[in-house]
């Protein structure tokens, strides 16, 4: 067992140099992520180490690199693509959906796309417009990709080699103001399934799910619920698209009581789709209707105020009593 | 066949001239059947290969005509044309190599013909059986693209892997003069001239992109349009099999030599509707149609073919044989092809499985196989 404490980026750095060094047919492809490392540093070094070949520094241009990894692929390569933020997918997104997502059934099968296209996403840095966006939801929909995100550095590590792995094309969100934070990664481990949701914390009066940024939230405020004699269950969802419900449905068996929290827009976003499903598998466990906690149906605002935009301990706490209330 | 180019040590400059107010065409075979001379590009075929150019397109023309008819009678959805295409469809495929790779729209039956894919293949999305479905790695050649200019992305990307393999293939993309003005072409445009990729972007200009004439996508000649991206582009005249032929050789031999990318734009009408929910009367002259029709791409290597006492009754006959086998066996191969089996919707939607698609696939078996059970108990 190799232990060591990494940050979010240091262990996603570290993911990317294995799977660079295990198969030659990997290729990263990005703005800024060769001598810069990208501007979050996630491929730091690693241009130097596999050289500009391998480590793309390419054209300020989402469509072309989009569809240029899609011919890569096409040619047996397995690009890993970094969309330098949540905002800037957008150009990228007609290859992503009408192209990337759909040439495997195009082809019946003939022909696979392993493309890794990893979104620095979410918000609380303080930054200008389109940097502090949550767009999942809009590929958790789209038939044909994958999506998933991690939010500890462990997670980080494995579910990147294993996304890269796949031979589907998958959407990989990291939570950007999750970088920094360290943890312990076992980068020997034998990781579980990719698309498995994980009880971070278990409990009996309500659940909490959530992903990527959210998921320290929930954590905070279960501990904090827990001072209050609460004992609430979080659930890390990880995966988007396929989503473990069976995960989340053993829960709910248990606390009955959900709470879905997560940054993008609350409307027609995960949690809807989490609440009908749960619904319909759970209908009389439950005690309270599934609660929603998450961004409103407004644009990001501006940093000074994502402080209130953001779902915080508070607004997570107080959707935990309004469920507890019935 | 041996083919000569200056075109080679060109870097930036288009290769047709202008004269007077457009440029002066890439030509080999006037359209009046006469065999020229070009500056920069030549070409020298057997009489065999002259035969092949000629049965290709009447092969081909024979096959979109069966397709329209196949369409009427309602054996197939939709069905666009390459009519009055052939030449530069042609022209071009034949100049490719096997270990080339061809990413085309969705009008290019000619050069699939050229690249033996089976054109009871493309007949299977025309008809609503799949979205393409044929493996585009048994003949190198891509699936059909319906968006616009996204597959030259595509094969731009390929040709990067091409020259990080370190093989000497090169890669062609086919698009036309509406795609032209997509945001993907220019991207694609941009890329392969960053990084010097093996690939030759081939626009049939056709002048009509369902009712926009070129003039609503360009004020410059397309072929212009990749000086300012740095490479060379050159104009042919598209209704002219011989010099669509040695342009795109020597296009598709620079690629392979490391000298990066070019652009064809080859000159040429579409006959046709844009497909047969279309009605062209509706945006355009007959006249300007008629004036096309002197410049039919068979015709005139007929009458070349008839100067030079290279064919006879014979061979036509032949050819016409042929002609009707082909779209014998098209009709044929159309009116039996099956329906794909309705949990196809299911399959692959992902090489590694997706749990939701597991889900619903068998709660819709199962709903599938209530009415089953109803029927057998009634």
């Amino acid at each position: 067992m190799t232990m060591t404490t990494l940050t979010m980026a240091k262990a996603l750095n570290e993911a990317l140099r294995q799977s660079l060094d295990t198969d030659p047919k990997v290729l990263l492809m990005g703005e800024d992520i060769g001598k810069l490392g990208g501007v979050f540093r996630i491929t730091d070094g690693l241009q130097k180490d596999f050289g500009e070949e391998r480590v793309i520094d390419t054209p300020l241009a989402e469509s072309g690199i989009v569809g240029t990894a899609i011919g890569l692929a096409l040619r047996g390569y397995r690009p890993v693509v970094e969309i330098q933020f949540d905002g800037f997918v957008f150009p990228a997104y007609d290859q992503i959906v009408t192209q990337l997502a759909k040439m495997h059934a195009r082809a019946l099968g003939k022909v696979k796309m392993p493309v890794v296209i990893r979104i620095p996403y979410a918000g609380g840095i303080g930054a200008v417009e389109h940097h502090s966006e949550s767009p999942e939801t809009l590929f958790a929909h789209i038939p044909g990709l994958k999506v998933v995100s991690p939010s500890n550095p462990q997670d980080a590590y494995w579910m990147l080699r294993q996304s890269i792995d796949c031979d589907d094309p998958v959407i990989f969100f990291e939570p950007k103001r999750r970088y920094w934070d360290k943890g312990e990664v076992d980068t020997e481990a034998i990781p579980g399934p990719l698309h498995k949701a994980r009880v971070t914390r278990t409990g009996t009066d309500l659940t909490l799910a959530a992903y990527g940024p959210m998921v320290k939230v929930c954590m905070e405020a279960a501990a904090a619920a827990a001072k209050e004699g609460r004992s609430l269950e979080v659930v890390d969802l990880r995966s988007l698209s396929p989503m473990d419900f069976d995960t989340i449905q053993a829960s709910v068996e248990k606390t009955r009581r959900l709470v879905i929290v997560h940054e993008a827009p609350v409307f027609l976003g995960t949690g809807a789709e989490i609440a009908a499903r749960i619904t319909e598998r759970c209908f009389y466990h439950l005690e309270a209707p599934v609660l929603r906690v998450g961004g409103f149906h407004a644009p990001y605002p501006p940093a000074r105020l994502e402080e209130e935009y953001l779902p915080g301990l508070d607004r997570v706490l107080d959707a935990v009593d309004r469920a507890l209330a019935y | 066949m041996s083919v000569k180019s200056t075109a080679a040590r060109r870097t930036t400059r288009g290769g047709a001239k202008r004269r007077g107010g457009e440029p002066e065409l890439v030509q080999l075979l006037t359209p009046e059947g006469k065999r020229v001379e070009h500056s920069e590009y030549s070409i020298d075929l057997t009489p065999d290969e002259l035969r092949g150019l000629y049965r290709d397109m009447v092969l081909t023309r024979r096959f979109d005509a069966e397709a329209i008819t196949l369409q009427r009678q309602g054996e197939l959805g939709l069905w666009a044309s390459l009519l009055g295409q052939e030449a530069a469809q042609i022209g071009s495929g034949r100049a490719t190599r096997p270990d080339d790779y061809v990413f085309p729209t969705y009008r290019e039956h000619g050069v699939a013909w050229t690249r033996d894919v089976d054109p009871l293949n493309l007949l299977g999305m025309f008809r609503g059986v799949n979205h393409g479905g044929w493996d585009p790695n048994e003949n190198n050649f891509h699936l059909y693209t319906i968006v616009i200019g996204s597959q030259t992305l595509h094969a731009t990307g390929y040709a990067m892997g091409v020259a990080k393999d370190g093989a000497d293939s090169a890669v062609i993309a086919y698009f036309g003069d509406g795609a032209s003005s997509q945001g993907d072409v220019a991207e694609a445009f941009t890329f392969a001239a960053v990084y010097n990729a093996p690939v030759v972007f081939f626009c049939q200009n056709n002048q009509w992109a369902i009712s926009e004439p070129t003039e609503k996508q360009s004020r410059v000649p397309i072929y212009q349009r990749s000086a300012g991206f740095g490479f060379p582009g050159v104009r042919v005249d598209g209704n002219d099999v011989l010099a669509v032929l040695a342009v795109t050789k020597a296009a598709l031999e620079r690629a392979r030599t490391g000298q990066g990318p070019m652009l064809v734009e080859a000159f040429t009408y579409r006959m046709g509707a844009h497909t047969t929910t279309d009605d062209p009367t509706r945006y355009r002259a007959d006249e300007e149609r008629e004036q096309w029709e002197l410049k039919d791409p068979i015709l005139r290597l007929k009458t070349y073919l008839e100067a030079e006492g290279f064919a006879d009754e014979a061979y036509y006959a032949s050819i016409d044989k042929e002609s009707d086998a082909l779209a014998k066996r098209v009709r044929d191969g159309v009116r039996t092809m099956p329906n794909p089996d309705t949990m196809a919707i299911f399959e692959n939607v992902y090489a590694d499985g997706h749990a939701l698609v597991d889900e619903e696939r068998a709660q819709f078996a199962e709903y599938l196989a209530s009415f089953a059970d109803e029927t057998e108990g009634h």
